[in-house]
């Protein structure tokens, strides 16, 4: 359970709403939130990252941990389904940096100033998004078949 | 691969009449080396894309995903009671930990009670698990660091003869000798007889009989040290922000372990030593490893001595798998594998299935330090470095 005086700090702060794991962040104060979590409050080990797709919209999930109290928080943001976009926090934890790469390549959520969003998990040149709900699990892997070389063409 | 252009890769010597020798170091420009998939050292499907100046890593890209399989994509399709035994194909190196902490989070969201033996059963196979993947990690960093052991393949051998006892142990136990399907919602699948605790103290006897041959081998090596230490130094803050986890994450002296951390199963009962070191490189990663089988061996005795007795699954026997439902909500939990915090977050939405399940890999957070702490290191560098992080492919792409 995360601490409830860095919680309340949050809600007074960033108009956070606490939920079972942590808080939900509006998401224009996500960055500075963070920075304040690691520089201030000391949670400065990155624990996860994390999708959700829901009817509207995607939640982007971070977890952080201070070591010291043995406190993991998870900062929840809202990002909009017509356009999935939120900042980066790649530069404020560098663990974030894979994470981020993560649910870009299986949610299609862009990170404004990530270093190097690239698709990570699935094949540069892979149409889609496999995690969103639209994307059927029978969908067809769209892979050209390699073809097999002709006896004149190996000769 | 061609050599680029204006001459050779290497320094050339050049004899200038009546002198001494004299060599000419030459700045041939950056060389990308493209390192796997397909590799020995890479410990599976692991690619790297190197870019050197001479024998020094500037630059170092790591590309991963050949080994994923969607497992999250497939939980989303299946009943709580089905998914256990599919996440035991991720870290195949210690399948129960994976399992094991699946159901943990199965059992917070869902509020589901655990039998005590069966906490103290699951410890049991989790401890043994972490010996037999720490002896596959020895061995196959013998492996990597090659000439120096004797061909390496001595290493190798002998630990996976000491593995190889494990894994009959584990088969007479379960059934199985790796993917052993142990962990339930709400329980254990087999239990342990007084001929099976013999058989286990003996095994553990034997192991720990071993384990000064290891040490001799390995970190009572010179060759072995010299390849090590100061090699890939990880610091306190760079292991923190980077997020990596496990004896790696021990190595850089932060005593962080989730038994002790957040205990589950019977971790709140068994008192045990957290291994630490400082220094943060490649010699304090391998040593952590290896007094964890040292300390892993002793915890299966003390389970084995004060094992409660009573049921191992106190659920009502399931008609149909999809009849169990979660309450809406999230839940994570985590359990230290061989490889450090592996995590289950689930969101579900009260129905049979979950609607999110997001695996929080070790692995894959300990592969992220590669690009911070290869570079300024050589070539051969790459291969010890890889191998204290013990990555496990299937792990790092789920």
């Amino acid at each position: 359970m995360p601490a409830p005086e860095i919680v309340a700090s949050l809600e007074t702060r960033f108009s956070a709403t606490p939920y079972a794991l942590g808080v939900e962040i509006p998401a224009v104060s996500l960055l500075t939130a963070v920075r304040a979590l690691r520089d201030a409050h000391g949670y400065r080990y990155y624990v996860l990252g994390t999708g959700t797709e829901g009817a509207t919209s995607f939640e982007v999930t971070h977890a952080v941990r201070n070591l010291l109290s043995n406190d993991t928080l998870f900062v929840k943001v809202v990002v909009p389904k017509d356009a999935p976009e939120i900042d980066s926090i790649a530069f404020v934890y560098a663990g974030a940096e894979w994470q981020e790469r993560e649910i870009w390549d299986l949610f299609g959520v862009t990170f404004n100033g990530h270093p190097d969003l690239r698709r990570i998990l699935m094949p540069d040149e892979y149409p889609g998004h496999p995690l969103r709900k639209s994307f059927a699990m029978e969908t067809p892997w769209g892979y050209r078949k390699a073809e097999a070389p002709t006896p004149e063409a190996g000769s | 691969m061609g050599l680029p252009q204006g001459g050779g890769t290497y320094a050339r010597g050049r004899i200038v009449s009546g002198g001494p020798i004299e060599v000419v170091e030459r700045d041939f420009g950056e060389l990308a080396l493209n390192m796997g998939p397909q590799h020995p050292s890479t410990h599976g499907v692991l690619r790297l894309i190197l870019h050197l100046s001479g024998e020094t890593v500037i630059k170092a890209i790591p590309v991963i995903g050949y080994l994923h399989r969607g497992v999250e994509k497939l939980s989303e399709h299946l009943a709580y009671d089905q998914l256990a035994p599919i996440y035991e194909r991720d870290d195949y190196l210690a399948p129960t930990a994976n399992s094991n902490a699946y159901v943990l989070a199965v059992e917070k969201l869902g509020g589901i009670a655990v039998p005590r033996r069966a906490q103290w059963l699951r410890a049991f196979v989790s401890e043994w698990q972490r010996v037999s993947s720490h002896l596959v990690w020895l061995g196959t960093l013998g492996l990597d660091l090659g000439g120096a052991l004797g061909g390496g393949t001595t290493l190798y051998m002998y630990c996976f003869r000491e593995r190889e006892k494990i894994l009959d142990f584990l088969e007479e136990l379960t059934g199985t000798r790796y993917h052993t399907n142990f962990n339930l919602v709400g329980g254990a699948r087999y239990d342990l007889d007084a001929a099976m605790v013999a058989k286990s103290n003996a095994l553990a006897a034997s192991v720990e009989a071993a384990l000064p041959e290891f040490w001799s081998m390995s970190g009572g090596n010179p060759i072995f040290v010299e390849r090590t230490r100061n090699v890939g130094v990880i610091s306190k803050d760079l292991a923190m922000g980077v997020g990596i986890t496990g004896p790696t994450l021990r190595a850089s002296g932060i005593a962080y372990d989730v038994r002790t951390a957040a205990p589950y199963d019977a971790y709140g009962e068994l008192p045990f030593t957290v291994i630490t070191r400082t220094a943060g490189d490649a010699e304090s990663r391998f040593q952590v490893r290896m007094d964890e089988i040292a300390v892993s061996l002793k915890l299966v005795r003390t389970i084995v001595e004060g094992l409660p007795t009573g049921p191992i699954f106190t659920r009502k026997p399931l008609k149909n798998p999809k009849a169990t439902k979660l309450p809406k909500g999230e839940a994570y939990a985590a359990v230290e594998s061989p490889r450090g915090e592996l995590g289950f977050h689930i969101v579900s939405d009260g129905s049979a299935k979950p609607y999110r399940l997001k695996i929080n890999a070790p692995s894959f957070k300990n592969l992220q330090i590669v690009p911070h702490i290869l570079p300024g290191g050589l070539v051969a560098d790459v291969v010890a470095i890889l191998g204290s992080l013990d990555p496990v492919l299937g792990d790092v792409d789920r």
